[in-house]
């Protein structure tokens, strides 16, 4: 399987995408999500409040998206959610980030680092991406901390993989070989002529990942192996209300919509920054 | 080709052994003593020191890593911690329904995705073409629980064509298994049905337009002669790169799918061996599933030179 490059660095500048129907979508959900997920908790209802006497309710106007197995309101568990599932997305987009970079400049730029490397690489990458969250998600009491630790490590090396290839082509460029004759440090070639360079692809690779996140921690929690049970977030709620599926389906189709609604936002995105970058 | 292959078997080996360091590792750092959990209840300190004598662990981590290596080698993946028995019977009574259920998965993916993306292509930006955009974006931000839910909402509860959950077994015969699987494998081939439509009509796109085509249409060739005769094997690379991840991205897909569907096969044997922190069990999966994503990988990189012999060059 090949990764792509492009021979000429510097049709890789970072480009504000043009202002698409799409990206408007995208930025604007994730915009309003974040609101929702900051401030929701102000006016809306504990999303925690036991009130067995209401259990598994329709949507009205006291509770506008219904309530769950044990009389809790939806609407402020699923808001809760969307801060759980952005805030896993962006610590795991940025975790996957940092460590991806740094080996992928050691592994592009120090040749004698490349095969250690990228064999380690090739073997996380032969683990399937699930299972691997899965067994490191065992490791310790559930926790946020744990499952962004389980969903980070998985990614790292996709980030490696591209960060590593762009490094390739830009260490043999023009400039870096200017900067490299003019005298400049390594550290300095890499931190101030490579690593600006990597910007533009790296954005695209970055929403993805932080799209897989937002799956992942869903399904992480959904089979039980992610966040605590109780924890408002959406995969546990779909896994908490699936008992109840046959009498009451839109408990599960709620969280669900949200969760779908976020990661096409995020995905969007990510479409409209590649566009800009082709 | 020889050499090819040998060259690739060998860094499969090397991807191999690293993952079965970090299998091995994975043990190491999740504390828990095995001679302890394998000595069973309120074991004497005599009983305790003799397992560890047995079993290697008063030895250095790099020589239990190699007596480990060396057992796993010989067929022997341990005994499980939970249910006492050896982890290969686990695993093995588990296999045939994720078999059935990732062959029905490929094989309806690439019945509809193959046609639907050649279809795509001979008209980009028509109707077929924007709906199979749609579709797959949609496809990827679905989640695979969400999906089931609706399918089953649908097919299992309104309609009543499929039933919600279970498996029927092969020796029940093919017909009730694929009945029982059917949902599950609709659920996993949304994805991919998403991903190979727009690998094929890409490739199709790409080919379509070179004059070879064009002399074939202006020598009197109808669209479907030229689209299976002349386009298609030209375009079958990107699409076997698709399949391949396919089958390598199904093995984490089953996990959640099965979960669902409440079917009894290597996704849920995973999940329980998780929970359960049977260790002996989740590391045996780990190497399997990597072994058959590598293989695959393999089989892949081999195919490319039997479809395209320009490769090789």
């Amino acid at each position: 399987m090949t990764v792509q490059t492009s021979s000429d660095p510097s049709d890789h500048r970072f480009t504000m995408p043009r202002l698409s129907f799409r990206l408007i979508f995208g930025l604007g959900t994730l915009g309003i999500l974040a609101i929702l997920g900051l401030f929701g908790s102000v006016f809306l209802q504990d999303p925690n409040a036991l009130a067995p006497a209401n259990r598994l309710q329709f949507f009205s106007s006291d509770h506008w998206l219904g309530t769950d197995g044990l009389g809790r309101d939806l609407l402020a568990r699923v808001v809760a959610g969307a801060r759980i599932s952005l805030a896993v997305g962006l610590l795991v987009a940025a975790f996957a980030t940092v460590f991806g970079v740094i080996l992928g400049l050691l592994a592009g730029y120090f040749r004698r680092l490349d095969p250690i490397i990228m064999r380690v690489n090739d073997g996380m990458l032969a683990i399937p991406e699930l299972l691997l969250a899965v067994a490191l998600a065992s490791l310790a009491q559930a926790s946020l901390t744990m499952v962004v630790f389980a969903l980070t490590v998985p990614q790292i090396p996709r980030i490696v993989r591209v960060a590593r290839a762009e490094v390739l082509v830009l260490r043999k460029s023009p400039f870096v070989e200017a900067a490299y004759i003019s005298g400049s440090s390594r550290f300095k070639i890499l931190t101030r002529h490579v690593l600006p360079n990597l910007v533009a692809p790296l954005s695209v690779q970055v929403t993805y990942v932080c799209a897989y996140a937002i799956l992942g921690e869903a399904g992480l929690s959904f089979i039980g192996a992610g966040l605590p049970a109780n924890t408002p977030s959406w995969g546990v709620i779909v896994s908490e209300n699936r008992t109840f599926f046959m009498q009451a389906p839109w408990t599960v189709f709620v969280a669900g919509f949200f969760l779908t609604v976020t990661v096409l936002a995020v995905s969007a995105v990510g479409d409209e920054l590649r566009k800009s970058a082709e | 080709m020889f050499p090819f292959i040998l060259k690739r078997l060998a860094s499969s080996l090397v991807v191999i052994l690293i993952v079965a360091m970090f299998v091995f590792g994975l043990t190491a750092v999740s504390g828990g003593d095995p001679a302890v959990i394998f000595a069973g209840d309120d074991p004497s300190p005599e009983r305790l020191e003799a397992i560890r004598e047995r079993m290697g662990l008063d030895r250095p981590v790099p020589v239990q890593f190699l007596l480990w290596l060396q057992t796993i080698a010989g067929g022997d993946f341990g005994t499980s911690f939970f249910t006492g028995r050896p982890v290969l019977t686990l695993i093995g009574q588990r296999v045939e329904p994720t078999i059935v259920l990732s062959l029905y998965t490929i094989v309806m993916s690439i019945l509809v995705g193959i046609p639907l993306g050649a279809a795509a292509a001979l008209r980009p930006g028509g109707a077929l073409d924007r709906f199979l955009s749609g579709f797959t974006s949609l496809a990827f931000a679905l989640p695979g629980f969400i999906a089931a839910y609706i399918l089953i909402y649908i097919f299992a509860v309104e309609l009543r064509w499929f039933p919600v959950q279970g498996y029927q077994p092969l020796s029940e015969g093919l017909g009730r298994t694929l009945w029982s699987l059917t949902l599950p494998a609709v659920t996993l081939s949304l994805i991919y049905v998403g991903l190979l439509a727009r690998t094929t009509r890409a490739a199709m796109i790409g080919v379509l337009a070179q004059d070879y085509i064009r002399t074939a249409r202006s020598r009197g060739a109808n669209t479907y002669r030229v689209v299976v005769h002349h386009a298609f094997r030209n375009g079958l690379n990107a699409v076997l790169t698709v399949i391949g991840l396919g089958i390598a991205s199904l093995l984490s897909g089953v996990t959640i799918t099965e979960t669902v569907f409440a079917i009894p096969g290597l996704g849920r044997l995973t999940v329980d061996a998780v929970l359960n922190r049977d260790y002996p069990v989740v590391q045996g999966l780990i190497l399997i599933f990597a072994s058959v994503k590598i293989a695959v990988n393999l089989t892949i990189d081999l195919l490319y030179r039997v479809v395209d012999p320009r490769v090789a060059q």
